[in-house]
């Protein structure tokens, strides 16, 4: 496989696991509402870069499966979803939040980063089509890298100083 | 002269026609005690309206120690004599036998009277002791869009550099925070740009989301006195709900709940398309209009009928009429700041205005409305989750500044983050990290969404909670301390209005009892905890309010809202004045940017904005790389699908707004009677093929129920879009037995019952309009009553 091809791998693992990454820490923190409605936001462009980075993977003679589909939501995640909102309250759960988006930003930047090198690499074999997505894309993925770290900052302060 | 007996039926009176170009005629709109004329009248003391947020200008009555009537100022820039129908009786509130007379303290689970000096070292015993034990950070205030410029600077003097927090919001949060942010997203700064003038010049007047008529009734008489002069204005409306507006209308476009930026963006692509940009004006003082022109090219008027659900040649028509005016005035409220995509939604109205050069001359006005009386002296002294003088926390000289006017250390003045909004202040006591919320005249336990959660979280064992007010409103009763206001007639003060507008108010009778000024409740708060700057001085050196006037001004001064050039004297006796007001524009400024974009340089702005869809923050380098010029910023939105969407389980959308009979909670307008009288209690609205649908019917009791809670009411068809229903967000418990909550487990009468807590990640504000509901059957309409399918009343 080409270095292009592991990359567009390595890129769409990556963005297919930062959306189920950041619906499963939007379902843990339903009581933090701005994060849990903004994670769910930009789960959306994770998906969508799975899916393109999936036709573009055919240009590359890779066949790559896209998003997962979503689980549907039964009876489990209405469970997750009560225990969410029961745990909310406690202190402990500032900490885990900021844990989570902790992990999510260096998701993101892993995923930064290997749109950094696809569009490189874009420019250097002059790939109009696979310099387009990069373009699309990778904008969106350093707009979930600043929210995460805005996210910190301004929890950080009150979450680390009040358990 | 119009003193028309019953302004609850005639809400806007008669009319005075005028042309495009020439003074609005003057009306003098009276109401008086009944059996009494103007020859009882002993004195009549300025003020102006704390009821709406428009500013329009009165004077109140006065005969033996008693307020018995109002009278609008006719010579005010505002209003030019007429008041609305909440200020013509309104007024009777401030004397009702149930106002707060002693501050109250919890004893035993209980609520009990006691002197001030008891409440106050309870205030600040606990103070100290979470000082001490935890921090600043863990103490929180939560003020008003309701009380006077003095006391909200004197709250964030002692807030930000006398104890140090970071935690002090208004409920403004819930009706303007928008309006700031999409200026500050695409100016640089808060500070409204037009005038309420512009509606003298306009020939075309768009209103997105924006109720004028009820929300504004005097704005309104102003727009209705143009249409019927010679050379009418066209007009254009975005609401769901046929409103007054919107029956007036040339274009009346009633999309779906939380479309707004769908339908926004269409009318761009379509001002683009049919090159309607003036091209000189994008090139002089903007930059962005790459990235806006790429982002709307596929929102094409067919793709936005497709969202919205508003036919493609309505969206084609109000194009036109947009892009073809040449004095084009638009005004933003609520439809627009508490709906989804907020932000996103609003500053497209800026950039309607930016990309057809319309800003900054006579009738090209842009008005992103406030909610409340005072909320625009929140957002500028610095009460409402931003530094005073529109000054930029991730600006260190601002900071700097900042502490040299207070003679504090730069360090004292948290700023290490954007300060906490309120919906963030109440999560963080609901986590127990703040110990104790100070709640200045406001009523959330009311007026925040989800109300279960809302008084679970003031009802928390661990959380101290002082309520400062004139009644014993719903969340006081949820306090542990109380502390009796005084209120507008009672107490001195500036407020400054939706077009920066700036009137006195001054006392004309005693408060009740022991009722104190909030500015007196907050010095002596200071004096008691002895707060000192850095060289061991008293940190607050003024004593009334002219004194914390002076302060503000010299705090204000150099700032986009300077009122280095105002004083009480002059704004006695006569008109309202504008800010910025200073020595080179001594008569205040009726327009902003008309040489430019003044305040967007990155070494003046308040903010370097924010992600529309994140809330994340923008950098300092990357303002000043994208900005570096200081021009306006065309901020491009992709829209996005609401997050809370109809199901088979709730498939209505469920808006919240408002009547122009009440304003907020009820905590005045019920204590007026002929204001009780005209809305006495709670109803919902959908259209009458929705209710036929539903299998209901114009009168019957129906249940609104969401996944929060369930609101009962009686039901009202009216023209409404198909698929929606409404609720006033007025009422609440104060007047029912149970006092602070619904009947144990049984569905309430307050709106927010049922909203969700979601909120604009770019504003903070919550969004009231957005949410799913299913609505059923309690009852029929009983057989005697008549249907009631009127709809004035109600407004959005």
């Amino acid at each position: 496989m080409s270095g292009i091809g592991i990359t567009l791998r390595l890129l769409h693992d990556g963005e297919r696991d930062l959306e189920q990454d950041l619906l499963a820490a939007a379902a843990r923190h339903r009581t933090d509402h701005e994060f849990h409605h903004v994670a769910l936001d930009v789960a959306r462009w994770s998906r969508e870069h799975a899916t393109r980075l999936a036709d573009a993977g055919r240009d590359h003679g890779l066949a790559l499966s896209g998003p997962r589909d979503h689980p549907s939501p039964g009876g489990l995640a209405a469970l997750r979803a009560k225990a969410s909102e029961a745990l909310g309250r406690r202190p402990e759960n500032g900490l885990l939040l900021l844990h989570d988006l902790r992990d999510l930003h260096l998701a993101a930047a892993r995923n930064s980063l290997h749109w950094e090198m696809l569009a490189q690499a874009a420019q250097a074999t002059r790939d109009e089509r696979l310099l387009t997505l990069t373009g699309g894309c990778h904008p969106q993925t350093l707009r979930q890298l600043r929210w995460t770290n805005t996210m910190v900052k301004i929890l950080a302060p009150q979450l680390l100083t009040s358990v | 002269m119009d003193t028309s007996a019953d302004r609850i039926a005639d809400v806007w009176g008669s009319r005075t026609p005028y042309e495009p170009g020439t003074p609005w005629p003057s009306r003098t709109d009276t109401h008086l005690a009944a059996g009494l004329g103007e020859q009882d009248v002993e004195r009549w003391v300025q003020a102006a309206s704390l009821l709406h947020s428009n500013g329009d200008a009165m004077d109140i009555a006065v005969r033996e120690g008693r307020m018995v009537g109002v009278r609008g100022r006719a010579a005010d820039r505002v209003n030019r004599g007429r008041l609305g129908p909440k200020d013509l009786y309104g007024w009777q509130a401030n004397a009702s036998p149930d106002r707060l007379t002693r501050p109250l303290v919890r004893e035993d689970g209980r609520l009990v009277e006691c002197d001030w000096d008891t409440a106050m070292d309870r205030i600040t015993s606990r103070t100290r002791r979470l000082l001490d034990d935890k921090g600043p950070g863990s103490i929180g205030f939560h003020t008003s869009g309701q009380l006077f410029l003095e006391e909200y600077y004197t709250l964030a003097v002692l807030a930000r550099a006398g104890l140090g927090t970071n935690h002090l919001d208004g409920n403004t949060r819930l009706c303007t925070a928008t309006a700031a942010e999409a200026l500050k997203e695409t100016f640089g700064c808060d500070g409204q740009p037009g005038s309420y003038e512009d509606i003298d010049h306009a020939d075309t007047v768009a209103l997105f989301g924006h109720n004028m008529a009820e929300t504004q009734t005097v704005l309104w008489m102003r727009l209705l006195d143009r249409m019927e002069g010679a050379d009418p204005p066209r007009l254009v409306c975005v609401d769901p709900r046929h409103t007054p507006v919107a029956r007036r209308a040339d274009v009346h476009l009633a999309p779906r709940a939380g479309t707004n930026v769908a339908l926004l963006n269409a009318l761009l692509h379509e001002i683009i398309r049919t090159g309607r940009v003036d091209r000189a004006y994008l090139d002089a003082h903007t930059v962005g209009f790459d990235e806006l022109a790429a982002i709307v090219a596929e929102c094409t008027p067919g793709w936005a009928a497709g969202i919205c659900d508003v036919p493609t040649a309505q969206i084609e028509r109000a194009a036109e009429i947009l892009g073809g005016a040449e004095r084009l005035l638009s005004t933003v409220l609520q439809g627009v700041y508490q709906s989804h995509q907020a932000t996103a939604a609003a500053v497209q109205v800026n950039n309607l205005h930016l990309i057809r050069g319309m800003l900054g001359r006579p009738g090209c006005g842009l008005l992103q409305m406030n909610g409340q009386p005072s909320a625009e002296n929140t957002r500028e002294c610095g009460a409402d989750g931003d530094l005073p003088g529109f000054r930029n926390w991730q600006n260190e000289e601002h900071v700097a500044e900042l502490a040299a006017v207070w003679n504090v250390t730069p360090q004292t003045i948290a700023h290490y983050a954007p300060p906490t909004h309120a919906m963030q202040i109440f999560r963080y006591a609901e986590q127990g990290s703040i110990g104790m919320l100070w709640i200045t005249g406001t009523n959330p336990a009311v007026s925040l969404p989800e109300l279960s959660r809302v008084r679970s979280i003031l009802a928390q064992e661990h959380l101290f909670v002082i309520v400062q007010d004139l009644f014993l409103t719903e969340t006081a009763q949820l306090a542990d301390v109380v502390l009796p206001a005084a209120t507008w007639g009672e107490k001195t003060g500036t407020l400054t209005n939706a077009d920066r507008t700036v009137h006195l108010a001054e006392k004309a009778v005693d408060p009740p009892g022991e009722a104190r000024p909030d500015l007196d409740i907050l010095l002596d708060f200071a004096a008691r905890m002895d707060f000192r700057d850095k060289d061991g001085g008293p940190l607050i050196t003024w004593h009334d309010p002219e004194s914390a006037f002076a302060a503000w001004q010299r705090c204000s001064a150099g700032r986009p809202c300077d009122y280095s050039g105002l004083s009480y004297d002059r704004l006695r006796g006569g008109s309202g004045i504008q800010w910025p007001c200073t020595d080179e524009a001594p008569d205040g400024t009726a327009r902003l940017y008309t040489d430019g974009i003044d305040f967007a340089h990155p070494d003046v702005c308040e903010s370097y904005g924010r992600d529309l869809v994140t809330g994340a923050s923008v950098e300092p380098v990357e303002y000043w790389a994208l900005n570096p010029d200081g021009k306006a910023v065309l901020k491009a939105a992709e829209y996005l699908p609401p997050h809370e969407d109809t199901s088979s389980d709730h498939p209505l959308q469920l808006i919240t707004g408002r009547t122009v009979y009440h304003f907020h909670t009820r905590t005045k307008t019920a204590r007026a009677p002929e204001l009780n009288a005209a809305a006495p209690d709670v109803w919902a609205e959908m259209s009458p093929a929705e209710a036929s649908a539903q299998g209901l019917a114009d009168g019957d009791l129906v249940q609104i129920t969401t996944p929060r809670g369930a609101v009962r009411a009686r039901l009202r068809t009216t023209a409404i879009r198909d698929g929606m229903v409404f609720l006033p967000f007025h009422y609440g418990y104060w007047d029912t037995p149970a006092g602070h909550h619904p009947p144990d487990d049984r569905p309430g009468r307050a709106a927010n019952e049922t909203t969700v807590t979601d909120w604009d990640p770019a504003s903070k504000q919550p969004l009231f309009k957005t949410g799913a509901a299913r609505v059923t059957l309690v009852s029929r309409r009983p057989t005697d009553t008549a249907a009631r399918t009127d709809t004035t009343g109600s407004g959005s």
